[in-house]
């Protein structure tokens, strides 16, 4: 039995699994988490369905009533501390059903939890990481200071593509030939070697990679849907940035 | 030589770290994320390009480590495993040949664009295999799992 209406507590699972789809959780822990929720509060007939742009939840109450939420995700990124968030109150809640009202709440907090660095901090740590990824794809140290340039121009350009258009294959497009035009005129300059390697360093914030391997973990867990989607996902940035720098190659 | 590796390893940490702050990892976890991204990177380096083995094995037994070392962080902070590896395995993900397979495509090249695609999918396929192995491992052996075998949604 209930001590809680049905409604109010899907609410409470549908809310926690935004969170959670919103910054970047797999499709398989999503579901994990709002099957765990649900099942703390006593429901019965549990079914939790997740791709990576919808969302439907469908219990059943005490009363044999069914209720089924629906959510539609339209914007991802990734912020790996909510997603630790929203799974210690998962961990809380199956210890302890705490009233949904109460819950919300604690939803609301991690919703509206700042990042933990400013735009200029994490765009600083971006062109640095870049400034790494020459030596592991076999470069020399003079690649470096072009790829940290790059990189983090790069990034910037991307971001505010993004945020401008709303079109993430366009701002990746832009990006990528903005990084293959600086490129080129590093290696004009006389700065770095081997144009190839500082091109590579610098859209390593672009590329897919993350992606492609996230959907065959998602393929292997058996999660068909979610994998192709992101699959087909990453095929789409890789043309995006092959495009961009194709541009460049070809017309310089 | 050891000049080398130690170089490789700042690299690869840098990389892991920035990374970590882009995707906004838990402040007191950033640098316990970067040291398993960069022991992953430097035992796939030491395996696929000192001992030569098979790209695809060498990714995998690295992305094996990263996933150990990640699991073990998760018990250690209490935080979910993806925390950890999620930036951790960021050196070993084929960026590279997932470009250079692009640009071969475009620029009308498709057995170079072949050869590259093939390579991008087996890197990740190793990542994916290493990562689930574990996670796989984990849950047989760990005891908490033993003790409440209800319905669980297997990674």
């Amino acid at each position: 039995m209930q001590k809680y209406p049905v409604a109010d507590i899907l609410d409470v699972c549908v809310e926690a699994g935004r969170v959670m789809l919103e910054n970047g959780a797999e499709t398989y822990r999503v579901e994990d988490t709002l099957y765990r929720i649900a099942k703390s509060y006593n429901l019965v007939y549990i079914n939790v369905f997740v791709v990576p742009t919808a969302l439907i939840l469908t219990v059943q109450g005490s009363d044999g009533q069914d209720h089924t939420e629906l959510l539609r995700m339209t914007d991802r990124q990734t912020n790996l501390e909510k997603v630790s968030m929203v799974n210690d109150l998962s961990r809380q809640l199956a210890q302890r059903a705490l009233p949904p009202a109460k819950v919300k709440v604690k939803l609301l907090n991690i919703k509206n939890t700042p990042r933990n660095f400013s735009r200029w901090q994490s765009n600083l740590a971006i062109a640095l990481a870049c400034g790494g990824f020459p030596l592991l794809f076999g470069g020399t140290y003079t690649d470096i200071i072009p790829a940290v340039v790059a990189g983090g121009l790069g990034h910037i350009v991307y971001e505010a593509v993004n945020a401008w258009t709303n079109v993430s294959f366009f701002a990746e497009m832009v990006a990528s030939f903005f990084i293959g035009l600086l490129a080129v005129l590093f290696i004009s300059l006389g700065f770095g070697q081997d144009i190839n390697i500082i091109i590579i360093a610098s859209v390593m914030s672009l590329v897919p990679g993350m992606a492609i391997t996230n959907s065959f973990r998602d393929l292997m867990a058996g999660h068909l849907l979610a994998g192709v989607a992101v699959l087909a996902k990453a095929l789409l940035t890789a043309g995006a940035i092959g495009i961009g720098i194709a541009m460049v190659l070809t017309f310089l | 030589m050891n000049l080398n590796y130690l170089s490789y390893f700042a690299a690869a940490l840098i990389a892991t770290f920035g990374f970590g702050v882009l995707y906004n990892v838990p402040t007191r976890t950033l640098f316990a994320s970067s040291i398993s991204g960069a022991v992953g990177w430097i035992v796939y380096y030491f395996l696929a390009f000192e001992i030569e083995l098979d790209l695809f094995v060498g990714v995998g037994v690295a992305a094996f480590l990263v996933a150990f070392f990640s699991q073990w962080y998760a018990r250690h902070f209490k935080m979910p495993v993806i925390v950890f590896a999620i930036p951790g395995i960021i050196p070993l993900v084929p960026g590279g040949s997932a470009y250079n397979m692009m640009r071969a495509f475009i620029e009308g090249n498709p057995e170079m664009a072949l050869m590259f695609a093939t390579e991008t999918f087996l890197i990740s396929g190793a990542i994916a295999v290493g990562l689930s192995v574990n996670s796989g491992l984990f849950q047989v052996f760990s005891n908490r799992a033993f003790g409440k075998r209800e319905k669980r949604y297997l990674p």
